[in-house]
């Protein structure tokens, strides 16, 4: 018999149990926040108490020993208190300002800087790619990795952005991420339909499910080899893979063809203006493993535009309205092609309906 | 244990100052064989430029119809021990915090049963346990539940067409701006719902995230059926000494707040700012700048918005506004909250498509017949403006009185 009683439907712990004391005395007492230096703020509360917070990067994907070692550290520095944040920084919660100092040279030491805080770039939240994911047109953790190397300095607070800059990554159309609505969204691709098993079809997938998971219609029924199975009209597939998730007889992966694109300009927040989604940038680059030069020099060419050019405060999405979309273009040096027009559901409602030109 | 994995591409990744997760997976996979055979089958995806991993047969817990994805890698003679591949998902506690305590025995629990990797976090929020076999499923999840004197007892997420795991932002537990209580409000919402995020009965995903204030730290707006944003109703408190400080500082209160504010309710004439607060819309620029002088007003709940999700099938969607303002009283165990969501899911469970999210549900019905069915009477808060084609269903009752 096991030493313990296995349970079903008791939910999360409650969040009670894991927060410091100092939050639990000043819980929705909290006054204001100030960013003290990069990566490090205080949150000062109504009766004066301070919580000192320490952000540091994080890769997502991580090892039970490096969670033992931030635990050693929390234990150390922060009465045992730590933290993720939705963009999976490490965040750890300090009463005693002498401590952050040995703590940031601690963390260091072990690998994680600390940054990320204000109008700087935070974490790139992303999703599985090759490490983990069936439908991946490119990896993830590798490219974010590159990207992060390179723009290093905008994290760590030494090169300042006109305000916060957020740059996500998803490794296909599925998105498991805020990707579409982000200043900066790389993403997977595949280019090509899928290709059939005719053999497997019928064993593994049901054919009404299989033809209504297209968006467009492009999947038909037909009879190969005096077998059920079904024929894709390739001019009317756009590539979203949603036929391999129902049916994994429909391969859309594929080495020679998948990539990766660039979309610019979205948003979650309500700040100023409303939230935007992400716009398409680079329409294609190739998948070039390990250290994905092409698309590393992308997204450094965007950041450092938009840095050089945007006003203070003013987001991704902000500035390129601002400038105009054509202006974008040709600052960055891509050039404008059929890919960058619309051609799915409402896409007419993404015309330009007006003589107001920039000549 | 296995030869230890030549990896000469993901080596590559090893250096450069962002943390590197090539490194994590070598954590592991000096004593994990399974660990040890991710970075193979990964190198070899690095040599291929293609994914290795097969989709998920049905694999799960007892009596569960979610929380764990199955994994199998289409190789499986070469890397044994990747086989089997599964993906737990474990319901993280509210906004994220942890005692080292509780992490240390999830790293245990994790150790003994699967590959020692983990997401921290997945995108939906859960703690994310990489890569198990189908035997070590039930024994690991038994260990999880379990009630130990002196352990908090875990529990599985979403997956699946089920109510995905909630999840919020920091709220009121480190953030000045939080108008109602994100950490109760998930806690509770996930609580009451246990069934619908365990058992999957809808036509496809329905998620849930719950933002303090209108910067949205959780990117509900983008990324959940039901996104509930905190917001007020009534004046901006403002300390006009600490204003005219931030603008001693450096902060150019003319320029950075009053010429920035997307409705320019705001004059300061180098003493006073003066707020039209009838004409703001609560955009938070202005208090983002200036958080020891600006806060949110006193009369405080959230909007509620519906329908946000990534493009597949029919493309993206963002959240759109359901309910203006709603209160967000824990003492009312958020009722209206509840009878909203369960009328929702009554409709679209009824009448939703395969594989099609709230959002799209609503724009083939139609939000006005939407909102019929529901019982919600039409706001001009729902809509960018009214509409503008003409060809319109009138019904007898317009002619009625």
């Amino acid at each position: 018999m096991p030493e313990f009683e296995r349970q079903t439907d008791i939910g999360p712990p409650h969040y009670e149990q894991f927060l410091p004391e100092v939050i639990k005395k000043n819980y929705g007492k909290w006054d204001y926040h100030e960013i003290i230096k990069p990566g490090v703020m205080v949150h000062v509360a109504e009766s004066g108490d301070k919580l000192f917070t320490v952000r540091c990067a994080s890769p997502r994907l991580l090892a039970i020993t490096s969670i033992r070692k931030f635990c050693d550290i929390a234990d150390k520095y922060c009465d045992g208190h730590l933290r993720w944040t939705s963009r999976n920084n490490v965040e750890f919660l300090l009463t005693d300002e002498a401590k952050i100092e040995p703590l940031i040279k601690e963390i260091e030491e072990y690998g994680f800087p600390v940054g990320g805080l204000g109008a700087e770039l935070s974490n790139i939240v992303h999703t599985q790619g090759w490490v983990h994911c069936h439908s991946s047109a490119s990896d993830a953790s590798g490219v974010v990795k590159c990207v992060m190397d390179e723009l290093f300095p905008y994290f760590s607070g030494e090169k300042r952005l006109p305000a916060k800059t957020r740059i996500a990554y998803a490794c296909c159309l599925n998105m498991c991420g805020a990707v579409h609505c982000s200043d900066i969204a790389i993403l997977g691709v595949h280019t090509r339909a899928p290709v059939i098993n005719h053999d497997d079809l019928p064993k593994m997938c049901e054919i009404p499910n299989l033809i209504a998971s297209c968006p467009t219609g492009a999947i038909r029924p037909t009879t190969v080899d005096g077998k059920q199975s079904v024929e894709i009209v390739e001019e009317q597939c756009m590539y979203c893979g949603n036929c391999y998730t129902v049916c994994p007889a429909c391969t859309i992966n594929n080495a020679d063809t998948d990539g990766i694109s660039i979309w610019v300009g979205g948003k979650v927040s309500n700040s100023r203006v409303a939230p935007k989604f992400s716009k398409l940038a680079v329409p294609y680059l190739p998948n070039n493993p390990p250290r994905w030069p092409e698309v590393v020099e992308a997204v450094k060419n965007i950041v450092e535009t938009y840095a050089a050019n945007a006003r203070k405060h003013e987001r991704m999405g902000e500035w390129i309205d601002r400038i105009g979309w054509p202006k974008f273009f040709e600052l960055i040096g891509q050039d404008f092609t059929k890919y960058h027009i619309d051609d799915f559901t409402h896409a007419g409602e993404t015309f330009k309906r007006t003589a107001q030109l920039r000549h | 244990m296995t030869e230890k994995r030549k990896t000469p591409l993901l080596d590559e990744l090893e250096k450069g100052p962002w943390p590197s997760f090539v490194k994590e997976i070598k954590k592991e996979a000096e004593h994990n064989p399974m660990s040890n055979d991710v970075l193979g089958i990964l190198e070899r995806s690095y040599e291929e430029h293609i994914s290795h991993w097969k989709h998920g047969g049905i694999v799960g817990v007892m009596s569960y119809g979610g929380g764990v994805i199955g994994r199998y890698c289409d190789l499986p003679e070469e890397f044994p021990n990747v086989r089997e591949f599964h993906t737990y998902r474990v319901n993280q506690p509210s906004a994220w915090f942890y005692t080292t305590k509780a992490l240390r025995h999830l790293c245990d629990i994790w150790e003994k049963h699967g590959s020692g990797l983990t997401n921290m976090h997945g995108s939906t929020g859960d703690i994310v346990f990489l890569g198990g076999s189908t035997e070590s499923l039930e024994p690991c999840f038994a260990e999880l539940s379990a009630e130990k004197e002196d352990h908090p007892s875990f529990d599985l997420g979403g997956s699946g067409s089920n109510m995905r795991t909630p999840s919020c932002c920091v709220g009121p537990a480190r953030c000045e701006w939080a108008c109602y209580d994100t950490l109760d409000a998930c806690y509770n919402i996930t609580q009451t719902f246990q069934d619908e995020l365990h058992r999957p009965f809808f036509p496809y995903k329905y998620k849930f995230k719950f933002a303090g204030c209108p910067n949205d730290c959780v990117a509900s707006i983008a990324r959940s059926d039901c996104s509930v944003i905190g917001v007020w109703k009534d004046d901006i408190q403002v300390d006009n000494a600490k204003v005219a400080e931030y603008d001693k500082n450096g902060t150019d209160v003319q320029a950075e707040v009053c010429d920035l504010c997307p409705t320019k309710c705001m004059e300061w004439d180098g003493k006073t700012l003066d707020i039209d607060n009838s004409n703001c819309v609560k955009c938070m620029h202005c208090i983002n700048l200036m958080p020891k002088a600006l806060k949110p007003g006193k009369e405080r709940g959230a909007t509620i918005l519906i329908g946000a999700k990534a493009p597949i099938i029919g493309g993206a969607l963002l959240s759109s506004v359901f309910v203006p303002f709603l209160e967000m009283d824990p003492e009312s165990d958020y009722e209206d909250l509840k009878e909203l969501t369960e009328a929702i899911w009554d409709l679209w469970g009824e009448h939703g498509k395969n594989r099609e999210r709230t959002g799209e549900f609503i724009q083939r019905v139609g939000l006005s017949n939407f909102l019929e069915e529901i019982g919600l009477d039409p706001v001009p808060e729902m809509v960018m403006h009214p509409r503008t084609n003409p060809y319109i269903f009138f019904d007898d009752e317009i002619f009625e009185d």
